[in-house]
């Protein structure tokens, strides 16, 4: 359906742009995280692909996906490092006059969980980044105003990550008696 | 047509003028809102057992009602309405979400809103139907009578 968007994005950076695949009419392409700006930019601004329509941001957390280990029981094993980065960071977007779409993502290591910000493309991505830098702890440089947007200041860590413990709470009050 | 007549203790009158005219300040916050609506429409009609007038200032409200999920996040504001409201007061947690936390066991729910607020009826379901929520009422309405609310037993109990 979208293919002639991957293509079109291959032909324009045949450097930035890496594996693509489609699957139920849902083509995705992965690009080099320092490349992210310009090609959202040229998706934005082609003529041909007019992308107007920021649908999605969001991110995946694929700890231990890989072999199925978390980071303490790999450790224990002496298990290799998984390689794969640990996060994806997913674009959707979407053309209303031109009818298709297609997803972009990122890779993004663990231990520089960071890249930049296209909040200035696309203004309403602005909060959609925050929710990302609040649940998962990715740090978007260049963005104007990079707080928490769901939880509370005082708060510890991203509770989305799959290394936060399910049970853990951080009561901000508590009546006297209570834990 | 004779002479009528009632004695009573003027507590108990007070008691029972109390608990027909209960103030309620709805604290809605998730879906369980729904059927504080049908609760309080015509069709179920709270307002048979004297609690059709919800005031929104918690100010002016003697029942506050906790229906739906309350967040960590809530949990100061929560207090403070609380403490905002004047005694005597009671509180209904509306839903298994206002009780336990219901089936969201995660990092931003509270596990009810009875870790920040004294409860004094916790009526479960999720949401609950209206039937329930006029038993509950009505539990509440008993404990009014009987001098019982476990805002005032906690006082009572800190007292030297
Ligand atoms: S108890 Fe059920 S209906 Fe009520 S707020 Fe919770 S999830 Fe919603």
């Amino acid at each position: 359906m979208s293919q002639r968007i991957l293509d079109r994005m291959k032909e324009r950076f045949p450097d930035a742009v890496g594996d693509t695949h489609a699957q139920h009419g849902n083509e995705t392409a992965f690009v080099a995280r320092e490349r992210i700006v310009e090609v959202l930019a040229f998706l934005r601004d082609d003529p041909e692909l007019e992308m107007n329509y920021p649908s999605d941001l969001t991110c995946v957390d694929l700890l231990g996906l890989g072999d199925g280990l978390g980071e303490l029981q790999r450790e224990q094993q002496g298990a290799p490092q998984d390689d794969k980065p640990r996060f994806e960071v997913v674009y959707h977007l979407y053309s209303v006059t031109k009818k298709h779409r297609v997803r972009i993502k990122c890779r993004v290591p663990e231990d520089d969980p960071t890249i930049a910000s296209v909040a200035h493309l696309y203004p309403s991505w602005n909060w959609f980044e925050r929710e990302v830098w609040d649940m998962y702890g990715i740090r978007f440089v260049g963005h104007p105003d990079l707080r928490r947007i769901f939880l509370y200041e005082q708060f510890v860590g991203h509770p989305l990550r799959k290394d936060y413990p399910k049970e853990k709470r951080q009561p901000l009050i508590r009546r006297e008696g209570m834990v | 047509m004779g002479l009528e007549f009632t004695t009573s203790r003027a507590a108990d009158a007070i008691a029972w003028a109390r608990k027909f005219s209960l103030f309620s300040y709805p604290f809605v916050t998730a879906c369980c809102g729904m059927e504080f609506m049908s609760t309080a429409a015509p069709k179920y009609d709270i307002a048979r057992f004297g609690a059709e007038f919800p005031r929104f200032s918690p100010r002016q409200a003697d029942l506050m009602l906790i229906v739906g999920t309350v967040t960590e996040k809530m949990g100061p504001i929560l207090s403070r309405v609380y403490a905002q409201m004047c005694e005597p007061k009671w509180v209904i947690a509306f839903g298994v979400c206002a009780c336990t936390g219901g089936f969201y066991q995660n990092y931003g729910t509270m596990p009810g809103c009875d870790q920040v607020i004294p409860v004094d009826v916790y009526i479960p379901g999720c949401p609950p139907r209206p039937e329930q929520v006029l038993d509950g009422l009505m539990l509440l309405q008993e404990k009014i009578q009987k001098h019982q609310s476990n805002y005032q037993l906690r006082v009572l109990s800190d007292a030297p």
